[in-house]
């Protein structure tokens, strides 16, 4: 399983022709305490870029896009009772949904670890 | 929360130690201001509720107008500066007692509110035909102008925001402030004291912006920004960001202007009419009297209210509000309210549909979302009475 990253703090860990998706540690650092997850349905489809989630803070609302194309198999309603996990396990279990991809072809367009760590380190 | 104001941020004389607490610094009313500490938004929310925490509001507009001819010792002075500011604002300023602090607005022609900011009459006797004027930093330039452009030759508008301006408010607040100022315990709510410290002199007014007991601080920027230096240095004191400020705000059911306050909105509608006492609305003669008096008389069109999402999406300011898929009113502020546990909104609604307990939907991002019109605030005041 390979994990890739976007310049907009998402991840994705790849398995065959599945993914799972969520927002990066640094991202969840950057907005503070998270009070809402607002996640898809499964099933619904979406396009690589477009905005598939919303997570809130205190502060404020940002989306979340979607790494790649694809649709969404399952969604962590776990973050439903307990959004504060995000700040705890952005990238372990405070995932935000499991999709199947369209186009394995898009994560060539992503970065992977050691690119994204130094992209952070850029910010 | 942030500004679009391209220009360099100013920085307050506090700005070292943001710095050195680890603030996350951001423009906010054309200074550089922390919105956060390390502690993180909900966690300073907290803090300030159990314990105290400090928060710099030097961007704010602190002022001092005093009457041409200078203060006196006799109460007549009070009279002629109190009678100059009253033709600005609704609320009764004659009426101040020494050392007495006032909420209340700056009206324009139509009864719409400029600005909200607090008066205070000194208790000094030797500074009679003075006022102590804090208006909001993003308005400040505004305010003072229209002061200047009002009273122009009958007083004289001294701007104080070249000091240092902190709030320290919750339940630890008196114990803390009152090592340095033993007198500030006497002090009850919206009341007012000149304190010396060490031969400088500080202003110390009992109010706030959280719904907890507290005390603002006003002083010269070496002398405050020690003082503040010394209250951090107390284990109960912590640096507060503007993020904890405005969810601790909205909570206590307090108006941010330029979101809950604006220049199309009266007293009335956004519930402050208590900041106009009898003797003026008898009177009627400040500016928008006549849709003031009608609003009062007859109720107002629309009407400030607490909103209670009944799910746990915050909704955002501009949130559309229905009621049976008629819109009925708009969001003005919304978040999450640490101390509840639950997303906290203010906003605008017909009046018709303003009573505690109303069922109305909240549309947050094109979905209805369930939710009640609620009393504020949110959490009681804990003011010292």
């Amino acid at each position: 399983m390979t994990t890739y990253y976007t310049k907009d703090h998402e991840w994705i860990r790849v398995d065959g022709d599945t993914g799972t998706v969520g927002i990066t540690s640094y991202a969840a650092g950057q907005l503070g305490d998270v009070v809402y997850v607002e996640l898809p349905e499964t099933g619904a489809k979406f396009a690589r870029g477009d905005d598939f989630a919303v997570v809130e803070s205190v502060k404020a609302a940002s989306d979340v896009y979607a790494p790649v194309s694809g649709s969404v198999l399952e969604v962590n309603s776990a973050l439903s009772d307990a959004p504060e996990k995000v700040n705890d396990a952005a990238q372990g279990d405070a995932w935000f949904v499991r999709v199947k991809l369209a186009d394995a072809g898009e994560l060539s367009g992503l970065m992977d670890e050691a690119a994204y760590t130094a992209f952070c380190e850029g910010l | 929360m942030a500004d679009t104001n391209t220009e360099t941020p100013r920085r307050t004389a506090l700005h070292p130690l943001h710095v050195e607490y680890g603030a996350k610094l951001v423009p906010f009313a054309g200074y550089e201001m922390p919105v956060q500490f390390p502690d993180g938004v909900k966690e300073e929310h907290l803090w300030t509720r159990a314990e105290a925490g400090l928060f710099d509001v030097s961007h704010m507009g602190p002022s001092f107008l005093t009457l041409a001819s200078g203060m006196r010792r006799d109460a007549a002075a009070h009279e002629e500066i109190a009678a100059l500011v009253e033709t600005l604002v609704p609320s009764d300023i004659k009426g101040l007692k020494p050392g007495q602090a006032r909420l209340t607005v700056l009206l324009n022609a139509e009864g719409g509110i400029l600005d909200d900011l607090i008066i205070t009459r000194p208790y000094e006797e030797d500074r009679q035909g003075e006022l102590y004027i804090v208006v909001n930093g993003a308005m400040k330039d505004q305010d003072w102008g229209i002061f200047e452009s009002a009273l122009a030759s009958k007083a004289v508008l001294t701007r104080a925001d070249d000091g240092v301006l902190f709030a320290l408010q919750g339940p630890m607040a008196e114990k803390v402030l009152s090592a340095y100022f033993p007198e500030c315990a006497a002090l009850k709510f919206m009341e007012c004291r000149r304190l010396e410290l060490n031969g400088e002199t500080f202003v110390v007014s009992r109010c706030g912006y959280t719904g907890e007991d507290g005390f603002e601080v006003w002083g010269r920027a070496a002398a405050g920004t020690e003082l503040a230096g010394l209250l951090l240095d107390d284990p109960c004191v912590r640096p507060i960001g503007l993020g904890a400020r405005d969810s601790l705000r909205l909570e206590a059911g307090l108006c941010l202007y330029g979101h809950d306050l604006a220049p199309d909105i009266s007293p009335v509608e956004a519930d402050l009419a208590w900041v106009i006492q009898k003797r003026r609305r008898e009177a009627g003669d400040f500016p928008g009297a006549a849709r003031i008096l009608r609003e009062l008389k007859d109720g107002p069109a629309r009407k400030r209210v607490g909103i209670r999402p009944l799910e746990r999406a915050p909704a955002r300011e501009g949130t559309e509000i229905f009621i049976g898929g008629e819109a009925v009113g708009v969001v003005t502020s919304g978040g999450f309210g640490p101390s509840i546990d639950a997303p906290v909104t203010m906003g605008y609604v017909a009046t018709a549909h303003a009573a505690p307990g109303t069922r109305i939907d909240l549309m947050v991002r094109g979905k209805a979302r369930p939710a009640e019109i609620a009393s504020l605030p949110f959490v009681p005041a804990r003011y010292k009475r």
